[in-house]
């Protein structure tokens, strides 16, 4: 019971708030996976990407009082767990083949 | 109270998410990625849900970055990365992007919520465990019945691509399989080694592998 | 003054000083045991049965030169002695250790962390602690810590599953994630080890995995890597490792008897008040100290295992085992049997 007694005490953060981190977090992982050229420097900026949006979505469940957001997040959570296992084998892949992992020169299709 | 938590762990989260994009260093990276996950989760309690912020735990910071680190340290790319080849320019370029994406980010987010700042009181519902497990699995039991196929195909499809192919398999395979060949040979020659070391230095020189199909390597000279 | 907030700094100074306690009785322990299993006397000059050794050692590690090596990452090599010892003092906090105490017509839980995630929080902080390792693995700059580390990664990502699963095999009956339930629950039903062997049995062997214990102290191991993950590290912070191991054995067995042997409670016998909470502090931790008697015994007894055959246990054997187990109980549960 005391976790709900500790936030029922006092409301005094505004949702709002919550989507402002949300959004800085999103930017900040945008800027991230755009200038990064070691790939897993890139996946774990989307990482922070995923975790803004899962922030917003639970921020929202808060504001409409549904637990839908909730629901939400925690199937995030499983998609991202699958999208780390499969990426980080694509990355093994590519660099016994290529010795890099750095985007910039992984660019056969370009040739 | 509720607002120092807030203002200490969002700060928490903002500065390990700037350390997380800006370090040389991937393993850093994602120490610094382990901190925001935390602040994040902490932030969840605070919103009402504990049971997300546990899972964020367990699953994020206790397993899939735990793959990260594993992965770093397994191909030892663990060291700084060189400088951006576009320079400043490049980074004044996406700097302007993110911050275009964060004020359209804010404005789609705030949009819905500015008429009704101050949220209702958590109820004892909300933050209930058996209240999520029942959407969960009453509401929500097809997705969650196809996250849990996604996940099986994920783990099939991991094994699959980071496997080492079989010695028959480079026999019968074509280029393709060559650096495989250098990486996965029983007992790697000197010469096989030193052209190992020839491709991480980004030689690109075209090398063929001892035994391989003999054509020119087609990975690292695939194209002068 | 909030009453609430003086039981929690109470509960806090009793728990951690019972905890921090442990790890000098406990080197005591291993050293005489392991002579005893010997046949040699093991340390015996310092004060009766060399009990005082574990105290001069203590003061060795103060007062010893701390070295850092040159050629390491400075703030994580500094870094992961501490981040190893968090996690496991954190966990303990959600073990309950005694009756409900009504003081003053003040309601006092005898659990620092009465969270209603309880044994999903204790997994999920206890899982933080690989970090340790592997930053000291990384940090050291040196090959025998590196592999140390990455070995402990691969280590405990696979075994967590096979805990994580058992742990939640016990609590599918009580239906709660709150340690305290369960140990309502056994009040009823008696304890657990019986319907849930086979999940002991995972629990078990998973937990001395997770603590890189004898024969699973892979990112150690002595014989091959120098001593692993914590080659290049000496006096206080060697210490704080050896510390962090303690600790969290000391965790995971008072989780093990929290889930399996009933907690704090003993079978017939009823204990209340605040003597009570007493007594139950001192049934967990007789509970406890049985735990690491067997993690003791075990560690003299057997040969480490190679890396292949701890992979294949924990993902060929361990993995469908609790798997199935899941299953059967989940079916049991269903049909009203449990």
């Amino acid at each position: 019971m005391s976790t709900i007694h500790l936030v029922n005490e006092s409301t005094a953060v505004p949702v709002s708030w919550y989507l402002l981190l949300a959004a800085a977090l999103f930017g900040i992982g945008t800027i991230g996976a755009l200038t990064r050229r070691n790939g897993i420097s890139i996946f774990l900026s989307i990482e922070v990407m995923l975790n803004a949006a899962n922030l917003a979505l639970i921020a929202y469940a808060r504001q409409l009082d549904q637990r839908t957001g909730q629901i939400l997040v925690f199937f995030v959570l499983a998609v991202a767990a699958a999208e780390a296992a499969v990426g980080l084998a694509l990355f093994i892949a590519v660099y016994r083949q290529r010795r890099t992992i750095d985007i910039n020169r992984i660019n056969l299709m370009r040739h | 109270m509720e607002m120092a938590v807030f203002a200490l762990f969002a700060l928490l989260a903002l500065g390990s998410s700037l350390v997380v994009i800006a370090h040389k260093s991937p393993i850093y990276s994602t120490l610094s990625l382990v901190m925001t996950l935390f602040s994040v989760a902490v932030l969840f309690v605070l919103l009402g849900a504990p049971f997300i912020a546990t899972l964020q735990l367990l699953i994020y910071a206790g397993a899939i970055l735990v793959l990260f680190l594993f992965v770093i340290m397994l191909l030892n790319v663990g060291g700084r990365e060189e400088g951006l080849p576009g320079g400043h320019r490049l980074q004044l370029i996406t700097s302007v992007l993110g911050a275009l994406v964060f004020t359209a980010m804010l404005w789609m987010l705030l949009r819905p919520a500015l008429g009704q700042l101050a949220p209702a009181p958590l109820t004892e519902e909300m933050v209930s465990l058996s209240g999520l497990a029942q959407d969960l699995f009453a509401d929500y039991l097809l997705p969650f019945e196809i996250v849990g196929l996604l996940l099986l195909v994920a783990v099939i499809g991991a094994t699959v691509i980071a496997r080492r192919p079989t010695p028959e398999e480079l026999s019968g395979g074509g280029g393709m399989a060559e650096a495989g060949a250098a990486a996965a040979g029983p007992a790697p020659t000197y010469a096989a080694w030193a052209q190992e070391a020839d491709r991480a230095a980004g030689g690109a020189r075209p090398a063929s592998v001892p035994g391989g199909s003999g054509r020119p390597g087609g990975a690292a000279g695939g194209k002068p | 003054m909030n009453l609430d907030l003086v039981g929690t700094a109470l509960k806090l100074a009793v728990i951690l000083g019972i905890l921090l306690n442990v790890v000098p009785v406990m080197v005591w322990v291993e050293r005489r045991g392991s002579a005893l299993m010997q046949d040699r006397p093991g340390p015996n000059r310092l004060g009766p049965l060399g009990l005082f050794q574990a105290l001069a050692d203590a003061l060795k590690f103060m007062f010893k030169e701390d070295v850092t090596p040159a050629a390491v990452d400075r703030p994580l090599y500094l870094m992961a002695p501490v981040i190893g010892l968090l996690p496991a003092l954190t966990t303990f906090a959600v073990v309950p250790f005694g009756p409900d105490v009504t003081l003053r017509g003040h309601l006092y839980t005898m659990v620092i962390a009465p969270a209603q995630t309880g044994v999903l929080l204790f997994l999920a902080i206890a899982s933080l602690g690989v970090y340790s390792l592997v930053m000291a693995g990384y940090a050291s700059n040196n090959k025998y810590s590196l592999l140390g580390s990455i070995r402990a990664s691969s280590q405990l990502i696979s075994y967590e599953l096979a805990l994580t699963l058992s742990v939640l095999t016990a609590i599918l009956p009580v239906s709660s994630f709150r340690l305290s339930d369960v140990v309502d629950y056994q009040v009823r039903h008696g304890w657990n080890v019986l319907p849930q062997a086979i999940g002991f049995l995972v629990f078990l062997v998973a937990a001395f995995a997770e603590t890189n214990r004898l024969p699973f102290d892979l990112p150690e191991a002595e014989s091959e890597l120098v001593a692993g993950f914590h080659t290049e590290y000496s006096a206080m912070r060697f210490a704080t490792f050896f510390m962090a191991e303690y600790i969290s054995m000391t965790s995971l067995s008072a989780l093990g008897a929290t889930l399996y042997f009933g907690g704090w409670t003993l079978p017939w016998v009823h204990f209340s008040g605040l003597a009570g909470a007493a007594v139950g502090l001192a049934v967990l931790f007789g509970k406890v100290s049985c735990f690491l008697a067997f993690f003791v015994w075990v560690r003299w007894t057997f040969p480490r295992f190679r890396y292949d055959q701890l992979m294949r246990l924990g993902w060929k054997v361990l993995l469908p085992l609790a798997i199935l187990n899941l299953i059967v109980v989940a079916a049991l549960t269903l049909g009203g049997v449990l």
